[in-house]
């Protein structure tokens, strides 16, 4: 009678949780559907290597005739209108009616570079750059030219540099012949290979902190708790029974993201197996634990919805899951690097990306797991059954 | 034999509210007990103590000789409990809910189907919990309270909220109930029919305490002959202000109970063959006009309010 662990109970429990999730039609969707949309939206968004514009506007005192007549005593300002008239062809006026030219740089193995000349005034050029439209001014002043642009903007840099190479030339290449640029296509570099196992962990966290905790508020605020609780009902089996069914379900997700994810951009896994699933089942319990105790408390909906926010939204952010966090200041970084979230997404990466094993996410799978196995028994003690 | 729920005088108070302020009762076994008030008298806090997930701040409470401490899991498994406006697991079916609490209890699937029969609920088995009526979740709530055949059943207000037809079903579960099983029964309630239906015992509760408790007819015996007399008056055309009455209806020869959001009145009477033509000539020397009355039997309400100065149902 008071054995701890009571397998029939645990597993009715298991199963009427398993029914209530695989009975919510919505969950099909955003469970499976939508990661693999945003892995879809994203990946391509950052994988392909489209040609990029770059919008310069030119500005002149007498703008456009002086230029095309060579009548500039200069030879740069007349080198824009020699390219612009040999090279550039015409594109339809801007809106607001000013001349425009186009062109490319090719660059088959770097991507294309596509200029597009707007041959305008000064108020406009400023109003333009302010609107983000060009990153770059062009002006014909004191005889030489002179490149306007915010130096704190690295894509305006960049595009000064491409330019300024251009016209100090005078002449167009046909094709940049970069012998010195190797392309890096090394498997699990491209961006993708970086994105999904950070989808997969955010997909753990997400699952847990909603499905559980929502899950018990729902059911406090039913007064179904109080009626459980009121059986010789195990408190531990309900709320395993709930984490159980969760790593199931974020079992099936992660592994259709990630079946998606080889299909549509062939990214593989470099590192151990055994070491992924150890940390994967590290990460839902971390996440689950949190769960518990972030619900141990209020019947409130809405008051649920805040806290689950509460601690979804901040890792969401900076554990970088869609870009790198390193980029935040150096003091934040100790931080960040032991959020829950961070030691999954970097532990699933070095396994994915780096071939990594036992040995380099044993650390972070141990660590999980206590945070889980803390946050869960903070939770069952101060827990609110009714 | 011990009480099978003994309650000595138990203090209980949220931030705000004295919630139960000295109440002490003992329940033997098969019999069943109301506890009637109205909302906010205690009834709940009460059953939630003896229930397990409330502790008293003062006093002691015994379930079957047995402190709750260190005695959950054999009492869980004596009790059963059945609450208010129950709602469960949504998209699980009636037999699947069923099943799982015959596991919490160990118990087998026949079972299940035993409680489908009790409860009358065969025909739903396999739809959702979320699609039920309230009447049929509620006598599913009932039913899971039965699966472990508890020598206690705590019922919070079983039949709040639910129509006449569906009360009456609940209250037939039962009484066959009372008939085929020593079931101690705890039942609170502000409906008095339900207390009048179910129950051996009347507790009547207002404000955390218990007003007076025994038997409907030990309730209602010491006034037996006594009749309730209810009226309403006719007003204006030359009767007295609204404002006034209250001061010429203290000088009635019977204590008026008076509601002057209704416009009604009642006043008991023992000798109403005498009383009342005494009655009669009080409203005439004072230009009252009856517009309505009758006569009728004293109920637990009459008693309620001649104790309260409210009634239950307010």
């Amino acid at each position: 009678m008071n054995r701890w662990f009571k397998p029939a109970q645990m597993l009715h429990l298991v199963v009427a949780h398993f029914k209530e999730v695989r009975r919510q039609p919505a969950v099909l969707f955003w469970g499976i559907i939508f990661p693999m949309l945003i892995s879809l939206g994203l990946g391509l968004a950052f994988t392909q290597q489209a040609e990029v514009e770059r919008q310069v506007a030119v500005v002149t005192d007498s703008p456009v005739r002086e230029i095309r007549a060579h009548e500039a005593p200069d030879k740069q300002p007349r080198r824009i209108g020699n390219l612009l008239k040999s090279h550039a062809s015409r594109l339809a006026p801007s809106d607001e009616g000013y001349p425009r030219y186009q062109l490319t740089l090719k660059d088959e193995r770097m991507g294309h570079t596509r200029f597009v000349f707007v041959e305008t005034s000064w108020p406009q050029a400023m109003k333009l750059i302010k609107r983000g439209s060009i990153s770059l001014i062009l002006e014909k002043a004191n005889g030489g030219l002179q490149y306007h642009f915010d130096p704190m903007n690295s894509e305006a840099q960049l595009t000064y540099l491409k330019l300024s190479k251009m016209l100090s030339g005078g002449e167009v290449p046909d094709e940049t012949i970069s012998s010195q640029v190797a392309p890096l296509t090394v498997e699990g570099s491209r961006y993708i290979d970086f994105l999904v196992p950070g989808l997969i962990s955010m997909g753990i966290m997400m699952s847990c902190m909603w499905g559980i905790s929502y899950g018990m508020i729902e059911k406090r605020s039913k007064k179904m708790l109080r009626r459980m609780v009121a059986t010789p009902m195990r408190k531990s089996h309900f709320l395993m029974a709930l984490m159980v069914v969760r790593i199931v379900m974020n079992l099936i997700e992660a592994l259709l993201l990630f079946l998606f994810a080889v299909l549509v951009f062939d990214i593989s896994i470099q590192g151990s197996l055994p070491a992924l699933f150890i940390i994967f089942i590290a990460g839902n319990i971390a996440f689950g634990g949190i769960a518990v105790l972030t619900a141990s408390h209020t019947a409130n909906t809405e008051v649920g919805n805040g806290l689950i926010n509460a601690v979804v939204l901040p890792m969401s952010v900076l554990s970088g899951i869609f870009f790198s966090y390193q980029n935040f200041p150096d003091w934040s970084l100790p931080v960040i690097e032991k959020l829950p979230l961070t030691l999954l997404a970097d532990g699933f990466r070095s396994i994915f990306i780096e071939g990594a094993g036992f040995a380099e996410t044993a650390g972070a799978s141990i660590i999980l797991s206590g945070i889980g196995v803390f946050f869960f028994s903070a939770g069952l003690r101060v827990f609110k059954w009714h | 034999m011990a009480p099978v729920v003994e309650v000595r005088d138990v203090y209980k108070s949220f931030k705000a509210v004295d919630a139960v302020k000295g109440v002490s009762l003992a329940i033997e076994k098969g019999q069943s007990t109301a506890l009637l008030g109205p909302n906010g008298a205690g009834k709940t806090t009460l059953v939630e103590m003896i229930e397990g997930i409330q502790k008293p701040d003062k006093g002691e409470i015994r379930i079957l000789g047995k402190k709750w401490q260190a005695n959950q899991d054999a009492l869980h498994r004596a009790i059963g409990l059945c609450l208010q406006e129950t709602r469960f697991i949504d998209k699980l079916t009636v037999w699947e809910t069923i099943r799982l609490f015959a596991s919490f209890y160990d118990l087998e699937k026949s079972r299940v189907s035993e409680i489908l029969e009790i409860t009358g609920l065969e025909r739903k088995r396999k739809s959702y919990t979320v699609n039920l009526s309230g009447g049929q979740r509620q006598r599913l709530a009932l039913g899971l309270s039965l699966i472990n055949r508890p020598q206690i059943l705590l019922l919070d207000e079983p039949t709040t909220g639910l129509d006449p037809n569906a009360r009456r079903e609940i209250w037939s579960i039962l009484l066959d109930l009372k008939e085929h099983s020593q079931t101690s029964l705890v039942l609170t309630t502000h409906y008095m029919e339900e207390a009048e239906q179910l129950c051996d015992t009347i507790m009547i509760m207002d404000q955390g305490r218990v007003l007076d408790e025994g038997s409907l007819e030990a309730l209602l015996e010491d006034n037996a002959a006594e009749k309730v007399i209810a009226f309403s008056l006719e007003l204006g055309r030359g009767s007295p202000e609204k404002s006034d009455l209250e001061g010429i209806l203290e000088g009635s020869p019977f204590p008026v109970q008076w509601n002057h959001q209704t416009n009604r009145g009642s006043i008991v009477l023992a000798h109403f063959e005498t009383q009342l033509p005494e009655f009669f000539r009080f409203l005439e020397q004072n230009k009252l006009h009856l517009k309505n009355m009758e006569c009728r039997r004293k109920t637990l309400d009459d008693l309620f309010t001649s104790m309260t100065g409210r009634r239950l149902n307010e």
